[in-house]
């Protein structure tokens, strides 16, 4: 025990220390932030400069109606189109918004200009001449505009889970996110950390110290040694980013959001008086997507994260190990490597076609439990919830999944380390597991 | 010191140690030879516990080998190896740990050989920074930094230039003048004459021979000697001995002849009959080399 301690603490020590792991665990989150911050910084400020529109409405319909917005001055033009027309091709810079003469709800305007409008303009332009249209259409029709002001709908649908606690909001979206990326996050430390795995073992098998080390220790101790040590190195980086990203995260939401609310404040009663729908600041992206992630249980999340990290880890690091003590050299190990990660693979491809639609199917209950494939299925489902007893029977398989890998593994392991220069196939491993002691 | 009884070791297709006993006193430089693939690697292993026997066993110091010998043995193996990134002092420290030193003890003991063997500026350099030479050097003192009562070399002066393989030498000495037992497994014959005092050779998964180094010579002596003189033999053609080999005349007018002396006679025989007739410089017997008992053992 003390010397698969010493083991453990060189595996670590030996990683940690590098300055590879520093800016990795440093640099991870900051990207994390930078790309949050950025996405919300953008939505708050909206494209970089607004564009000026001529307008020519030959319909009157619209005069003074439509309304500037961050992106767009509107301008009345008094040209005939082809002047129009004759502006543009001198003027990249000019946009201009042809409305013909007798204007039907089902007509076409012209945008005319040299750069094409963005979508963004298109979009809003659209709405908003439709929704003037419509307050005329209505108003033509005898509904007087007092009556039409007073009705102003705004239907959303906020989800709500119901459980033996209560309800609870919670968000689809941001559940499929948060599923989304725990996922990617499994996939990807498995393969990572379980190379990682292999490929020391194969240097201490190809730089020969096995000999020496297993001179003074069982190669059970050292294969334990280096996958806990390993595994010790993920789960600091994991525990290191979670708390940056929280942390970070929480600032920068405070800072920005403390802004936002205080436009939004100032912006209100306009937007009351407004017959344009809503303010759009407060439909903006940003906010929803913060609030949606608010409704994400991160406090369940984050343990099972880890716990299934840790699970999937040790149950295929073990694989890894008896791959790397059967091959003299990395090259050697596609082979092997194939049939261990194709289960993974295979999740990983199901979960984003599959799973993320139907996470409460019979299929993706039985991905969700079969340890070879759980930590990533599992973590595709939990946003969605998950009952108790499935989560129960899904650990435990996995508890007993890793025992089982690493007994088979052990077994490889033991006399792998020890064959130089033989290229080893399945069934040599067969026979190597099946040696007695 | 360690006794081997009916080692058998099989693989799947071949048995690499078939019934093998040894005996190795305490305090011997024991040479455990044989040609490649005879199973000496396989016999180390077993003693080291890196693998089991499927029959027979092992006594160090009476007891049956069990874990807590690992901590008294020190194994330098033929493949040699060591972390390539790891700073040598660490690596050091680490390796007397695993082998049960506590942490205290195993930087005093490093310190201690460092000193003795000019090591102690490379503490902090990495392995892969030294050449050959030097780290098999390191590579030694991690095998004997724990002070163990058996030492397990395999061919340690491979990569080592005369000078490095004088120190190393003297080193092994010194530990065996000290108490250790030492086990010694090399193709180098004339470094078995140098150092063992006891030998065993293996051959095809079999011991085939096992002895005090002088009692084997010994044994294998035929009468053969070697007479170096100046003159002209009558007639050579005598009851007395054979000829086995004569050499032609050498610029100092000195004659070598290669005879065996025949059963009934003795070197006075011999003497007798050719002082007459010539000047004699030198008879001397022809004691075979381990060489040659090794090379006449593995072609039978």
């Amino acid at each position: 025990m003390k010397k698969t301690l010493l083991i453990i603490k060189r595996e670590y020590f030996s990683r940690v220390k590098k300055k590879s792991f520093l800016i990795l665990t440093f640099l991870v989150p900051l990207l994390i932030i930078g790309m949050y911050a950025l996405i919300i910084a953008l939505a708050i400020k909206g494209g970089d400069k607004a564009v000026n529109v001529e307008v020519i409405d030959q319909s009157k319909l619209f005069e003074g109606k439509l309304k500037n917005s961050k992106s767009i001055n509107f301008k009345t033009s008094k040209l005939s189109l082809a002047a129009a027309k004759q502006q543009v091709i001198t003027d990249e810079e000019t946009f201009v918004l042809y409305i013909p003469e007798h204007i039907k709800s089902n007509d076409k305007m012209e945008m005319l200009s040299q750069k094409k409008a963005g979508i963004g303009v298109i979009n809003d332009i659209e709405n908003q001449t439709n929704e003037i249209m419509r307050i005329q259409l209505l108003k033509d029709a005898g509904i007087n505009s007092q009556t039409l002001d007073s009705i102003k709908p705004n239907l959303t649908i906020t989800t709500k889970e119901i459980t033996i606690d209560g309800e609870k909001d919670s968000s689809s979206v941001a559940a499929m996110g948060v599923g989304f990326a725990a996922a990617i996050l499994i996939y990807m430390s498995l393969m990572i950390y379980g190379s990682q795995v292999m490929r020391g073992i194969i240097e201490e098998k190809t730089n020969r110290i096995i000999e020496v080390v297993i001179s003074s220790v069982r190669p059970f101790q050292l294969m334990m040694g280096k996958i806990i040590g390993i595994g010790l190195v993920g789960l600091t980086q994991f525990l290191l980013w979670i708390i940056l990203s929280l942390s970070l995260t929480a600032i920068a939401t405070n800072v920005l959001l403390k802004d936002k609310f205080e436009t939004i404040k100032s912006e209100m009663p306009g937007a009351q008086k407004s017959n344009i729908g809503q303010n759009p600041a407060v439909n903006s992206p940003a906010i929803t997507a913060i609030s949606a992630l608010q409704t994400v249980p991160f406090n369940s999340i984050i343990p099972l994260f880890l716990m299934y990290f840790l699970g999937g880890y040790l149950l295929y690091s073990a694989l890894f190990a008896a791959v790397g003590s059967a091959v003299d050299s990395d090259t050697e190990t596609q082979q092997f490597m194939f049939p261990i990660t194709l289960p993974l693979l295979f999740t990983y491809i199901m979960s984003f076609s599959y799973i993320i639609n139907n996470p409460d199917s019979t299929l993706s209950i039985w991905l969700s439990i079969i340890p070879f494939t759980s930590p990533i299925a599992m973590m595709v489902r939990l946003p969605f919830g998950v009952p108790d007893w499935q989560l129960a029977v899904s650990i435990l398989s996995l508890i007993a999944g890793f025992f089982l890998t690493t007994w088979v593994a052990s077994r490889i392991y033991r006399i792998g380390i020890l064959m130089y220069g033989k290229k080893a196939s399945f069934k040599e491993l067969i026979k190597w597991f099946s040696y007695k002691e | 010191m360690l006794s081997i009884q009916g080692i058998v070791k099989q693989y799947a297709n071949h048995r690499a140690l078939n019934n093998v006993s040894l005996e190795i006193p305490a305090g011997s430089i024991f040479g455990l030879l044989g040609p490649n693939g005879a199973g000496k690697t396989s016999l180390i292993r077993i003693i080291n516990q890196i693998t089991a026997p499927d029959s027979g066993e092992i006594f160090f110091k009476g007891e049956k080998l069990n874990p807590s010998h690992i901590s008294k043995i020190g194994y330098l193996p033929e493949e040699r190896g060591l972390y390539k990134k790891m700073e040598i002092g660490e690596q050091m420290l680490y390796l007397a740990q695993l082998k049960g030193l506590s942490k205290s003890d195993a930087n005093r003991k490093i310190k201690f050989w460092f000193e003795k063997m000019e090591m102690q500026s490379w503490w902090k350099k990495k392995l892969e920074d030294l050449s050959k030479g030097m780290q098999q050097k390191v590579q030694f003192v991690a095998t004997i930094v724990h002070d163990p009562e058996l030492i397990i070399l395999d061919e340690p002066f491979s990569g080592f230039d005369p000078v490095n393989a004088e120190i190393i030498t003297n080193e092994i000495l010194e530990l065996n003048k000290k108490g250790s037992t030492i086990i010694f497994s090399t193709h180098r014959m004339e470094s078995v004459e140098q150092l063992c005092d006891r030998i065993a050779l293996i051959h095809k998964s079999e011991k085939i021979l096992e002895g005090r180094l002088q009692d084997i010579k010994n044994s294998y002596r035929n009468n053969t000697f070697k007479l170096s003189y100046s003159g002209k033999i009558e007639c050579i053609e005598t009851k007395l001995f054979t000829v086995i080999d004569h050499s032609p005349l050498s610029n100092e007018n000195i004659r070598h002849l290669i005879l065996k002396i025949s059963d009934q006679f003795s070197t006075n025989d011999v003497l007798q009959y050719l002082l007459p007739q010539v000047h004699i410089h030198e008879l001397s017997e022809i004691i075979p080399s381990i060489h040659d008992i090794f090379i006449q053992k593995v072609k039978n």
